[in-house]
């Protein structure tokens, strides 16, 4: 399992960074960018009608709420697995020792 | 003196019109919803209401789907968590894509492969909530139209396509990576119809639109919608190692590991 998923763990850090190595010049902004650009183009006069109501002051701020985001996600799914592996063994060593102590 | 009094009268009267604003405000959105990223205020009042109308069944469904769970299967609370947990990461991640610019998959294949698609709604719709308040990522008044594309759409195709793989007796990793390398697709397409049925072009209409719109979101998804196939997969492979129980709880999981 673990050389599994080793091996598509680097797939996807190949799609990622690929992209990266082609377009040396590319801005690399967001698609919602993009589409705001797009409707422009299609309906010039179009003012969007209800602002965000609180936008994070700077990039930066903007990545640190989105690494806390990333962080309380892993830390919970880290925690889950944790958990999982811990009790496995528990219940592998308890039948184990149960085993163990049939044969005494 | 009075002057005092009149200010202190002015404040009184402006706090209770906050707090009357606020109570109407967060009343009017009484559930939690999620947004696959139309921006706020781009789209038209009448476009917001309509997809606001579309995903408030869903999520009071789902809402009764999770509750069920909870209820039911206690034992699977905390695997409920982790599809949710999962989302809060892959949403996260602003990932390059090949067209130049970034974007970021969903995560929502793995919870609808798991609890059903209207369970991943209303977890869904928290992510896009929270989102749109702390991020400016989506927005409140588009939140209806995103919780259609990204907790709706999303997991009812992957849901669909694991359930076909696993009908035509695909291997169930294979199963697992095209449920969610689809839903994430399908959430981007919806998003762009959502937008070209907004602002159909003068010249062309819907169609020219359309085709404009997924040229930005579609393909750019493509190479991240692949890779949330494979974190998707490699999430199952250890779930199929460590939760056993649980994916047989959900009959997921018949005689043996998933690969």
């Amino acid at each position: 399992m673990l050389c599994k998923n080793v091996i598509l763990l680097f797939l996807c850090i190949t799609i990622a960074v690929t992209p990266l190595l082609i377009h040396t010049k590319a801005s690399f902004t967001g698609t919602d960018d993009q589409a705001v650009d797009a409707v422009k183009e299609i309906k010039a006069d179009y003012v969007p009608w209800m602002r965000p109501l609180w936008t994070p002051p700077s990039s930066e701020v903007a990545s640190l709420i989105f690494a806390l985001q990333a962080a309380a996600g892993m830390g919970f799914i880290g925690y889950y697995i944790g958990y999982k592996r811990a009790m496995r063994q528990k219940t592998f060593k308890d039948s184990t020792s149960e085993h163990a102590n049939k044969h005494d | 003196m009075m002057k005092l009094e009149t200010i202190l009268d002015l404040m009184k009267r402006l706090k209770l019109f906050i707090t009357t604003a606020f109570l109407i405000y967060f009343m009017l959105i009484p559930l939690p919803a999620f947004a696959m990223h139309v921006m706020e205020g781009f789209l038209p009042i009448g476009w917001c209401v309509l997809w606001y109308a579309v995903s408030l069944p869903f999520i009071v469904y789902g809402l009764r789907a999770i509750k069920k769970i909870v209820s039911d299967k206690p034992s699977l609370k905390m695997l409920l968590g982790l599809s949710g947990a999962f989302i809060f990461v892959l949403s996260a991640l602003k990932i390059p894509s090949v067209t130049g610019s970034c974007s970021h998959p969903t995560g929502v294949g793995l919870g609808a492969i798991l609890f059903g698609p209207t369970a991943m709604t209303v977890m869904g719709s928290i992510v896009l909530v929270f989102q749109a308040l702390l991020l400016a990522h989506g927005g409140i008044t588009t939140l209806g139209a995103n919780v259609l594309s990204m907790a709706i759409a999303g997991p009812f195709v992957a849901y669909a396509t694991y359930r076909l793989c696993r009908s035509i007796n695909l291997p169930q990793w294979m199963g697992v990576f095209l449920a969610a390398t689809l839903g994430d697709l399908c959430t981007y397409t919806v998003t762009a119809i959502e937008m070209a049925l907004a602002f159909p072009a003068t010249d062309g209409g819907f169609t020219v639109s359309a085709v404009k719109f997924l040229s930005i979101f579609a393909v750019t998804q493509v190479p991240l919608a692949v890779c949330e196939g494979l974190l998707t997969v490699i999430v199952f492979n250890v779930l199929s190692t460590y939760s056993v129980e649980e994916l047989q709880e959900l009959s997921l999981f018949s005689n043996k590991g998933c690969n």
